[in-house]
């Protein structure tokens, strides 16, 4: 399990009842590395300013984040973390590489509003 | 949260939380706030082997521990906030976080550190995690049997570039001049190494592709002719710049945007000081960004000490 404050997504099925049953989702799929530590810490202080949007986290090496890593948005993805953006259960944005804040809050008002 | 403090630390990264828990420790009020993540560039390393005392951690092991310590002796931090604008050469020091928070000190300690330097080339950018990448433990499973560049020449990129064959099938280093800053035995491990191939003096210039990266121009720095080359993915480590743009017109910097200090860390401002990664300096390690911090807040809680010895006696009188 991630060492992070956010929900954590265990299995593909909790992956499904999460992205369906809110409208807004953010999804930060990687590992406990140099790229995504800081991503899940934006997600972290973005937490209590977005209420509206579900935050939570995937580990990349368990075999049920293949939801995430075989979407057809990820197939040119070279560096974690993968972060995807559903609106009412759709990939509205995905995300490669380290992102700052001012990256994840363009995206979080443009595809989450 | 309160907004006096006896000391504002700017950057929660290995010399800011240092500072925080000597300050914290000897009950100084100090307020850590920091831009990004807690840690700084500590968090962006995966293995710490040779922090004395410690066997091997990871970096955002200690970056938390440090954190931890810090916050249980007191000290306030705030993370992830926008320094928008400030006052340093008042006797009270002032910081504006996020246009509307201000804060106020005696002192402040500059620990903003650095952050990896970028290659500057055209596309960069937009092709960051589709095959332009910073990591190589991250990113180096997504190469398997793929041709690869790393650019740079000192030991990240050489160190690097023999991690990354366990994964490519070719490693090609780029690097812009005609010698290797790297230690001689990473240099050795590169060149023994069927896999790695070298283009010396030359920079990449720009990054194509469509949905992923495709092929680099390089240009030759001698007599800049410019080739393309076919690539999968391109490693960047090209070291660092201090993150001090922000303070230029007030701290004195040097060339390379350092910022210029004393023995004791004190800069050319009363009351401000600076450590770590951010000063002019020949050796950037987590000790020798923890030994910075140290000195920083020895220094500046001597500061404010005799500020506060002065009022005392002022108001004796």
């Amino acid at each position: 399990m991630l060492r992070t404050n956010l929900t954590h997504i265990l299995s593909e099925k909790e992956h499904s009842e999460l992205i369906n049953s809110n409208e807004n989702v953010m999804v930060c799929c990687g590992r406990m590395g140099p790229m995504c530590i800081p991503v899940y810490a934006e997600m972290e202080e973005l937490e209590k300013e977005y209420t509206n949007v579900k935050f939570a986290d995937m580990e990349f090496d368990q075999p049920d984040s293949k939801v995430i890593r075989d979407l057809p948005e990820c197939r040119n993805f070279y560096g974690i973390p993968f972060v995807i953006y559903y609106k009412n259960g759709k990939v509205a944005k995905a995300t490669s590489s380290i992102q700052s804040k001012e990256q994840i809050t363009n995206n979080l008002d443009t595809y989450l509003k | 949260m309160q907004n006096h403090f006896d000391i504002i630390i700017i950057g929660a990264g290995a010399a800011g939380l240092t500072a925080g828990i000597y300050l914290s420790r000897a009950k100084v009020s100090t307020l850590i706030m920091n831009e990004g993540t807690v840690g700084g560039q500590m968090v962006l390393t995966h293995q710490i082997a040779n922090y004395p005392g410690i066997e091997s951690i990871s970096g955002y092991e200690l970056a938390s521990n440090m954190k931890m310590q810090a916050q249980m002796f007191g000290c306030s931090i705030r993370a992830n906030v926008k320094i928008t604008s400030f006052d340093l050469e008042g006797e009270t020091k002032k910081v504006i976080v996020n246009n509307k928070d201000e804060y106020f000190a005696h002192a402040v300690i500059i620990a903003t550190g650095g952050r990896p330097r970028s290659a500057g080339a055209i596309g960069e950018d937009e092709f960051k995690g589709k095959g332009v990448s910073y990591c190589a433990t991250c990113d180096g499973d997504f190469f398997q049997d793929k041709e690869i560049v790393v650019l740079g020449g000192g030991n990240s990129a050489l160190e690097e570039a023999v991690s990354l064959t366990k994964y490519a099938s070719k490693v090609t280093i780029v690097h812009q001049f005609d010698n290797f800053q790297a230690f001689e035995h990473y240099v050795s491990d590169a060149k023994n190494n069927p896999k790695i191939k070298f283009i010396m003096e030359s920079k990449i210039i720009e990054f194509l592709g469509d949905e992923k990266l495709r092929k680099i121009k390089i240009q030759n720095q001698k007599d800049f002719s410019i080739f393309e080359m076919n690539i999968d993915g391109v490693f960047i480590f090209i070291g660092y710049v201090p993150n001090s743009e922000i303070f230029q017109n007030i701290i004195e910097l040097n060339e390379n945007k350092e910022i210029i200090v004393d023995k004791n860390m004190n800069t050319n401002l009363p009351g401000v000081f600076a450590a770590g990664d951010n000063i002019a300096k020949r050796y950037r390690q987590v000790t020798t960004a923890v030994a910075d911090g140290t000195i920083a807040a020895l220094s500046a809680a001597e500061f404010v000490n005799n500020i506060k010895k002065n009022v005392q006696f002022e108001n004796t009188i």
